[in-house]
């Protein structure tokens, strides 16, 4: 059994973001890459999977700049088996079309019994990627995870729509997105960290993957950006100390604005 | 006027607010043609043609319904090749973005995910986006393809446009692919309250709460207001209130009329879900809590005290 997570190196959560003026792009200089923390859920299960078959490997792949480099070594140290890095200058500006595209290769050629990941990521938020994998690998989609099952060839998933709770049942290969309510993902051990230092790392370009530069990129993109403005602040604020009469006057603002 | 296929959230007799948004914007852009999976009853209908529908494609086809989002996929990928289509919106769910995510691969055209709005310019489709919680405003547009944009809820207020749409019924072709099956499903219940997303008031508890059983008071306030409950992270993780009221970076994204937060900072984390609301009311002990940089109004002060009083005062005024 063999288990791919795809983990992206995303802004820190609790940092501020902002696009690049010159490209519209994300800033990536402008603040602390981590592991996307929703992937870090997709990387518990794909160990908490491999304690309960016991035969499995568990490889990470991310597709990144340099630095995306550390958020492998963070699920190294989680206790991933091994790492791919698909790393290539002309990826840069990819929108989530070719990303999927470039992934899929990727896992294509790892080879894969079961693709999991977090069901966004928390600086795009798009949440199409596992949707887009699944479509590209020809596979069933089972997402949106807050429980996970597998039996030999195949899969039981409960799947948290916005209106309803399902079960869903699908066969091996298949990929499978998470949601953050569905395990406790571990810290890294001291062991673990170590550990993490000798295991199998490799890189990927896209010649290695026999994807045309020409087709990913920001001038590949099947969207483009035509502008962005920071929003601008809101308007007059009133900020009263709660003197007894508080809820009453938070009523009279209420009022005004017609909110009753 | 090209067809703008909508696809429609409704159950029983009832159609989902959102839809009718989606209805409403599609209507900017081209003639709005509604997609319902499960054969629309009399009153959906109605609803749907009361806000515009032209056109209403429904299918009662197993393999749609019961398929994770591949049948849907199937649908609409096999009526934009066969109908002339300026656009495809969804709504901004999980699920919508799964759909569009698949259906922008098999068509090879631009996403669009949490468009707040939608305009046509010059023969482009151009949408409103708010990104990194909305902190800025972006403007795209796709490059190629027919456009998927997903919508948020709460982006437009519903406007009526009668219409008497004609219903037909679509089968999709089997695409001999192997797909995951929908085997039960249950409806998540809000205990009768409106969904997190689409409510157009929402209060939420943080920190400053202090336990599980005064989320009671949080509940309270929000149905004199007929509002839904959100959360922060730090009372999510506490264990005082369900992951899924999670309003932030890592839980949901709300746009309400109205939000107010009650004993919540206002780290980055939770702004980023909830800065967007039309008007933003805080209660805080803590004078520097950055909640209060977004407040129109902010009170600083026990919530324990202010929100019986503001319940008292709310039921007082609505009689």
């Amino acid at each position: 059994m063999k288990i791919v997570v795809c983990v992206k190196q995303v802004p820190d959560t609790w940092s501020e973001k902002r696009l690049d003026p010159a490209d519209q792009t994300l800033d990536r200089a402008a603040a602390d890459g981590v592991i996307d923390e929703l992937d870090t859920y997709a990387v518990e299960e794909a160990l908490k999977l491999k304690e309960s078959l016991g035969d499995a490997t568990v490889v990470v792949l991310a597709m990144g700049p340099a630095g995306a480099a550390e958020s492998l070594r963070k699920a190294l140290s989680m206790g991933a088996d091994e790492a791919v890095h698909i790393v290539d200058d002309a990826l840069h500006g990819s929108d989530a079309l070719a990303t999927s595209l470039v992934l899929a290769k990727a896992i294509e050629q790892i080879g894969y019994d079961l693709v999991l990941l977090g069901s966004e990521s928390t600086d795009a938020r798009m949440g199409v990627m596992a949707a887009m994998l699944a479509e590209r690998l020809g596979v069933p989609q089972a997402t949106l995870a807050s429980g996970v099952a597998v039996d030999g060839t195949s899969l039981r998933v409960t799947r948290m729509t916005s209106a309803a709770q399902e079960e869903v049942a699908a066969t091996l290969p298949a990929v499978v997105s998470v949601l953050e309510k569905i395990n406790e993902p571990r810290y890294p051990s001291f062991k673990g960290i170590m550990a993490a230092k000798s295991k199998p790392t490799s890189t990927l370009s896209l010649a290695d993957l026999g994807i045309d530069a020409s087709s990913v990129g920001l001038a590949a993109a099947a969207t483009k950006v035509l502008d962005s403005t920071a929003r601008p602040p809101r308007g007059e604020r009133t900020i009263i100390k709660d003197d007894g009469d508080a809820g009453a006057r938070i009523a009279d603002f209420l009022a005004s604005r017609k909110l009753l | 006027m090209p067809d703008v296929l909508v696809l429609i959230e409704h159950a029983d007799d009832t159609v989902a607010k959102a839809s009718l948004e989606l209805l409403t914007l599609a209507r900017r852009i081209g003639t709005p043609v509604a997609i319902a999976v499960g054969g629309p009853s009399p009153s959906v209908v109605e609803k749907l043609g009361g806000y515009g529908a032209s056109t209403i494609l429904s299918t009662d086809d197993e393999s749609v319904s019961s398929s994770v989002t591949a049948g849907v996929v199937g649908l609409l990928a096999s009526l934009i090749s066969s109908r002339e289509v300026a656009a495809a919106l969804l709504p901004s769910t999980a699920e919508g973005k799964e759909i569009a995510g698949r259906l922008a691969v098999r068509l090879d055209a631009g996403v669009l995910t949490d468009a707040v709005d939608v305009t046509s310019s010059g023969g482009e489709i151009v949408v409103e986006q708010s990104v990194f919680g909305g902190s800025t405003v972006v403007h795209a547009a796709a490059t190629r393809g027919v456009p998927v944009i997903t919508v948020r809820s709460n982006s437009v207020t519903p406007e009526e446009s009668p219409a008497t749409p004609s219903v037909e019924t679509v089968s999709v072709a089997d695409d001999g692919g192997r797909h995951a099956a929908v085997t039960s499903r249950s409806p998540v219940s809000a205990g009768g309250r409106p969904g997190l997303t689409e409510a157009s008031v929402v209060v939420a508890g943080g920190r400053g709460v202090g336990a599980a059983e005064k989320f009671a008071l949080i509940e309270e306030l929000a149905d004199v207001l007929s509002g839904a409950v959100g959360a922060s992270r730090a009372a999510t993780d506490a264990g005082w209130y369900p992951h899924a009221a999670q309003v932030g970076q890592t839980g949901v994204t709300v746009a309400p009329q109205l939000y107010i937060a009650c004993g919540i900072s206002g780290a980055i984390q939770h702004r980023a879900g909830m800065q967007t609301a039309k008007t933003i009311v805080a209660i805080n002990k803590d004078a520097e809590a950055p909640i209060f940089e977004l407040a129109d109004f902010g009170v600083v002060g026990d919530l324990h005290a202010v929100v019986p009083q503001l319940i008292a005062e709310v039921r007082e005024r609505k009689g």
